[in-house]
């Protein structure tokens, strides 16, 4: 079936079978691949993305069901790969192996839209469907706390966001 | 391969250098090379991509510095650790520098495993070795040109500078020059006092982290090749079944499928399988079509196996005599019976998953005569050999291209994913990217071998350990323990104990197992320090003192034994480094409430760990906090990293004892997603405080060695809690219910 829909701002229309989730129709037809397959069954997060704003497991999304819908994934998160999130990432140097990271940020990036400054609680009920195998949840509960606080920085001083710590010598 | 054997290191090996100029100017250095063959051949094999291939370092006039990254990177840091020690020794600024990741190329980068924590012990020296020689090569080149001697010239990140006439020249502008100077011997080539470190020792962010965080395909699900079709692979349910018939001709005309056949494989579990491939437009459909497949297996003769059966074989082959004696040392009955005190006791662990976040997949093109595969593989060399025999190809016309891992913890050193898209991509006769569903993954998955321990301790009069035997019942036959199951006969506490025995007896097996992260040690570790544990409390003595005590026994000597020599200063080091870090024995904790302790060798590096946890009346285990303290040599070359992967490997162990359980029935795996086999989430996450010691040997892996103490540690910490002594895992399995 034929869907239209916003893909990181951009009008897409696809042609794919209706109950392909929406998971698939990004990654091997609009070739996103940024948003990964970790189990199916809403289980790990791995792939969540965000639809009209609220983070959706994508892999039990039917494209049927996304006719119109404004999805944004990692890729569209932020122009530049400087949202918060991502520049809270990359100063804690969050990842091991990386694969759910992307899951993990749109899943933060949705808490924060809703909760500017959660408690580690409220990040424990908001990140508990994803998953990390390498667990590397402590820097990832640490890196939320920092983006937050970078959020609030660049509400304050519009344009002039924390430098962060370089930590190549 | 087998990772708990500690093989000699590699110092020198074919260690020369060879030196290019580039087209258009600039340095290339690379080592390993045979120069009268490999490296003309490959070279002008891949002449398109330019002559880096085969080397290590590239330095453009630019300034830009380009270092090979020659391992799978899998999430323990390799791609990012391994070019700090060329960059550090080539004495680079590592702004300018930027990291490639190497194809699967022996002939020029020797091993190319992620396996056995060994990338930093067998590398430590060797890429050193190679950015200390281009180094010197920059200060030769700024030296002829300045007409100054060599010594009177120093380098500071990516600078050559003359402090006695100030003159000074960039690594980019000397790079054409230094092109043309001899190579050292790498043998004899100048490394760097450690003191004067500028990038080894300091964090340093992974290479990849920003095109992590923001979404830059770079794992093997991601590839994308021209032309490219999907594959789904459906094997039979018991292991080593085969298919007796299949409607292929029904699914082949499901939408979007292109293909359906049956595979018929072969007896290996760890090669080729029979089963049926569907290939389509696209994965969904490939998978879709899947839900009308119907098969017929011939299920053979694992159908009649099972978790329950080999528990009640375990329970059997205890009161027989051993099938083999692996070692024994004194007089065990004899000091048993002499006894002051005598604890017997049985544990068990179960079959266990690797479950790695990115599932099974791999790419393979048959093209031109030349296999093209890309693989997330941690063996790629070793898909290579199973490919070429399996579908009766040279190795040389097989190219892997090594891709990023989404985990890998030992899983990945199986290639079985690796033949089965070779095998469709030559049968369909398009580029094929396979993938399994999350339920594949889960169900032909190389296990974590269930283990049966059967402790026997002997007591003096004054509490130490005089006798210790272990019959240990584990899997396999007459020829071999199944992978990843053995044990060696100079285990722990092996050399401290007068009297000791270790017994073997087998099982046998017809479910694949293999190599999880610290194999062996991931269960072995518990069965002995929760067994350790019931010695000291019979004893009377407080565990982390009598763990001490152990260590200080008078040691007897592992005469031959081939086993790496076990320091029990270090092991004492780290335990009494943990105490003071946990303020151990300072607290007094309330019912409900409990410390434990444990401490493990492996893989080169010892670890000492405290878990405090609680217990509510209804049994259900929280665990409140860990502390760790590691020995991994002189340096912690990345201590960013070093962190994060011993917080991982913490709570990777934490996540095994409390819920996971891998149940054979009927020869079938029982669990099939995250449902039923849980991986530890994010409310459950537990704050590790990290601390290392430093020893005066050179720096090991650490993607493992901190795994093993954290599951026995927890359970010492549920009896301090409660009473109960955890002999069986999972704790989800378990009673814990106390008042």
């Amino acid at each position: 079936m034929k869907v239209t829909l916003k893909v990181n701002g951009q009008p897409r229309t696809v042609d794919v079978p209706g109950d392909m989730p929406l998971l698939w129709t990004l990654r091997d037809t609009l070739g996103l691949k940024g948003t990964k397959f970790g189990c199916g069954l809403s289980q790990c997060g791995a792939c969540t993305v965000h639809v009209g704003g609220a983070a959706m497991r994508s892999c039990m999304t039917p494209i049927a069901s996304c006719q119109g819908a404004e999805v944004t994934t990692i890729e569209g998160l932020s122009a530049s790969g400087t949202h918060a999130l991502q520049r809270a990432w990359e100063e804690l140097d969050v990842p091991q192996c990386g694969y759910c990271q992307a899951g993990q940020i749109m899943a933060a990036a949705s808490l924060l839209a809703k909760t500017p400054h959660p408690t580690d609680s409220e990040i424990d009920d908001a990140m508990n469907g994803n998953l990390c195998r390498c667990a590397t949840y402590l820097r990832i509960r640490k890196a939320i706390h920092l983006a937050a606080e970078l959020q609030g920085q660049q509400a304050t001083q519009a344009g002039a966001p924390k430098r962060l710590q370089e930590h190549a010598p | 391969m087998s990772p708990r054997t500690v093989a000699p290191l590699p110092v020198t090996r074919r260690d020369f250098l060879r030196v290019s100029a580039i087209a258009g100017g600039g340095l290339l250095l690379s080592s390993y090379l045979d120069p009268l063959g490999a490296a003309a051949g490959s070279l002008s094999r891949h002449a398109a991509d330019g002559p880096m291939l085969n080397a290590f370092i590239r330095i453009t006039p630019d300034g830009i510095i380009t270092i090979v990254a020659k391992n799978p990177e899998i999430g323990q840091g390799v791609k990012t650790m391994l070019p700090m020690l060329i960059a550090e020794e080539l004495d680079a600024d590592w702004t300018q520098v930027r990291i490639e990741q190497g194809d699967l190329d022996p002939k020029s980068y020797q091993g190319q495993v992620a396996g056995g924590s060994t990338a930093t012990p067998s590398n430590w020296l060797p890429m050193r070795r190679v950015g200390a020689a281009g180094r010197a090569m920059l200060v030769g080149a700024a030296a002829a040109t300045w007409g100054v001697p060599v010594a009177a010239c120093e380098t500071e990140r990516g600078v050559v500078r003359h402090r006695a006439s100030g003159r000074a020249a960039t690594y980019g502008e000397l790079a054409t020059k230094a092109a043309t100077m001899t190579a050292p011997d790498l043998a004899t080539v100048p490394l760097k006092d450690p003191r004067q470190f500028r990038i080894v020792g300091h964090g340093v962010r992974g290479v990849d982290t920003h095109a992590i965080v923001t979404g830059v395909p770079m794992y093997g699900i991601d590839v994308t090749v021209p032309g490219m079709l999907y594959a789904t692979f459906v094997k039979c349910p018991v292991f080593g079944g085969k298919v007796a018939s299949a409607n292929v001709d029904a699914i082949a005309a499901q939408p979007g499928v292109k293909k359906a056949f049956v595979v018929e494989g072969g007896a290996s579990l760890g090669g080729l399988l029979s089963g049926v491939a569907i290939v389509a437009d696209s994965w969904w459909q490939a998978r879709s079509a899947r839900n009308k497949l119907k098969v017929t297996w011939d299920e053979g003769k694992t159908a009649d196996q099972g978790s329950a059966g080999f528990a009640a074989q375990a329970a059997a082959l205890v009161t027989q005599p051993p099938h083999k004696t692996l070692r024994a040392d004194g007089d065990v009955a004899g000091a048993l019976a002499g006894a002051a005190k005598r604890v017997s006791a049985a544990y068990f662990y179960p079959f266990i998953a690797h479950a790695s976040l990115e599932p099974q997949n791999c790419t393979a093109h048959l093209h031109d005569g030349l296999m093209e595969i890309w693989a997330p593989s941690q063996a790629p060399a070793g898909g290579r050999a199973l490919v070429a025999e399996t579908l009766g190809m040279r190795e040389n016309d097989i190219a892997i291209h090594i891709t990023r891992s989404g985990g890998g913890f030992g899983r990945r050193l199986s290639n079985d994913y690796m033949v089965e898209a070779a095998w469709i991509a030559k049968i369909a006769g398009v580029p094929v990217k396979l993938l399994w569903t999350r339920e594949d993954d889960i169900q032909h998955d190389f296990y974590r071998p269930a283990g049966f321990h059967n402790f026997s301790g002997g007591l003096d009069a004054a509490g130490r350990v005089v006798a210790w035997r272990n019959h240990f019942v584990t899997f396999g036959d007459e020829k071999n323990v199944a992978a990843g199951a053995g044990i060696g006969g100079t285990e722990f506490p092996q050399h401290f104990v007068p009297n000791f025995t270790l017994d073997l007896s087998l099982i046998p097996l017809g479910v694949p197992t293999g190599y999880l992260r610290a194999p062996g040690s991931n269960g072995i570790a518990f069965a002995t320090q929760s067994f350790i544990d019931e010695l000291a409390v019979t004893a009377g003595k407080d565990p982390l003192q009598f763990r001490l005590d152990l260590l200080t026994a008078a040691p007897v000597e592992a005469a031959g034994s081939g086993a790496p020599p076990y320091d029990a200063a270090r092991a004492r080091g780290v335990l009494e480094l943990v105490r003071e870090k946990s303020g151990w024995g300072k607290a007094s904790l309330p019912k409900g409430t409990g410390m434990g302790v444990a401490f493990h060798f492996s893989h080169r590096g010892y670890f000492a760990e405290v878990v405090k946890a609680s217990v509510s009346h209804e049994g259900k285990v929280k665990v409140e906090q860990v502390w760790v303290a590691g020995d991994i040599g002189s340096e912690i070359i990345n201590p960013l990293n070093a962190e994060n992967q011993v917080q991982g490997s913490v709570q990777d162990g934490l996540a095994q004892a409390l819920g996971q359980e891998i149940t054979i029935e009927k020869g079938r795996t029982v669990q099939s997603n995250f449902d039923d086999f849980p991986l530890l989430r994010f409310a459950d996450s537990v704050p590790v405080e990290v601390h290392f010691l430093t020893s005066a040997v050179p720096p090991t892996g650490l993607g493992e060695p901190a795994l093993p103490p954290a599951p026995p540690a927890l359970c010492n910490a549920i009896f301090a809690a409660t009473g109960t002594r955890v002999r069986s895992l999972p704790l989800s399995n378990q009673d814990l219910r106390w008042s």
